[in-house]
């Protein structure tokens, strides 16, 4: 990243936080037209330093190695799968993952913000899911929030030493569980419980999100590891190229 | 290479057995979207039947809900881009590590 661009993302987040500090609030596919209007606007405008930050990440890991654009197709790819697939889930309702993780984990946060939003767009416009209105809480959720633990969780293993796969199942799991908890929390801010206010109301949010999320976490926390493990056997330059994988290793 | 292969099926399996059990083992639950679940939940906080202030265009456009087929048909189209782009790309590395193989043979 060069000084101008910094300086753009610079400006941009303090815009950012200008216009966040009413306090702070909303969350995943959240259905259109459910969050109130304020709520969208800030999440809209919380989200905007984060894909810029995106679109000069995605520029300068294809600058740097042209290649890499097929990797980052296919991670885009991923989630375009992932989000489409709604798969049934013990509590008998059916919910879907976020494919997230793995553009993570490969390109960083920030460029999956990017990616995300496509998706998002995608969806709320054809497929009438998720939202435009709803489109910054979503995108701050899916796109944003998750795929930042998922790479702390990398990270962080990483540094533990943790076998390399079992690193990447944990990072895109928990990413993808995180997500349906920052849902649940931005609806809670915006539909706070007449008695216990923002708390009682995420706890009954989380209470529908989480137990049907938790296999389908599991399952994306699988499949990310076996796209990586196919990339790893058939893709070992574009890998070193990204900087995933370290010249000679392996 | 064939324990690879080993660990991939093996996990491609205990996946789609999480995602199938449940239509099996839940008989006649509705499984409906969480995400209508959490509309519900707004209602049940809220104390009345929520009314969203904005329709999704796509419902604007067309003058009524989505069909459930045409849902499904784009929900469809949407997973065939992603597998097309991951299916093209794979595609093109395998025969690629093919053909680098079979050159080092050579050579």
């Amino acid at each position: 990243m060069n000084q101008k661009e910094r300086k753009i993302i610079a400006i941009v987040a303090a815009f950012a936080v200008a216009f966040g500090v009413t306090p702070v609030v909303n969350a995943m596919h959240i259905m259109e037209g459910y969050l109130p209007p304020k709520f969208c606007i800030l999440w809209g405008v919380i989200c905007v330093p984060f894909l810029v930050a995106g679109y000069f990440s995605i520029k300068k890991t294809l600058a740097e190695n042209r290649k890499s654009i097929t990797i980052l197709a296919m991670a885009g790819a991923f989630i375009f799968v992932l989000s489409s697939l709604k798969i049934p889930s013990v509590t008998g309702s059916c919910s879907h993952m976020t494919g997230t993780g793995l553009g993570a984990i490969l390109f960083g946060p920030a460029a999956v913000s990017i990616l995300g939003i496509i998706v998002l767009i995608f969806q709320a416009i054809m497929l009438a899911h998720g939202g435009l209105t709803s489109l910054g809480a979503n995108t701050f959720s899916m796109a944003i929030a998750g795929p930042l633990v998922s790479y702390g969780i990398y990270k962080l293993c990483q540094k533990m030493n943790v076998n390399k796969h079992v690193g990447i199942f944990l990072a895109a799991a928990i990413g993808d569980l995180f997500t349906y908890c920052v849902t649940s929390i931005q609806l809670a801010l915006a539909y706070p419980s007449a008695n216990g206010g923002v708390a009682a109301s995420a706890a009954k949010f989380l209470a529908v999100f989480a137990p049907t999320q938790l296999p389908l976490a599991i399952i994306e926390g699988i499949l990310s590891v076996v796209i990586i493990m196919g990339l790893e056997t058939y893709a070992k330059s574009e890998l070193s190229g990204i900087g995933f994988l370290k010249r000679g290793e392996n | 290479m064939a324990k690879t292969k080993k660990k991939v099926i093996s996990l491609l399996i205990i996946a789609a057995l999480i995602a199938v059990i449940p239509l099996f083992t839940l008989k006649g639950a509705e499984f409906g979207g969480s995400d209508d679940a959490g509309s519900k939940v707004v209602s049940q906080i809220t104390g009345t039947d929520y009314e969203p202030w904005f329709t999704p265009v796509m419902e604007t456009w067309i003058g009524g809900e989505l069909p459930g087929e045409i849902e499904s048909l784009l929900f469809c189209v949407q997973t065939g881009i992603g597998v097309g782009v991951l299916a093209f790309f794979m595609g093109r590395f395998v025969e690629r590590n093919k053909k680098e193989n079979h050159e080092n043979k050579l050579v």
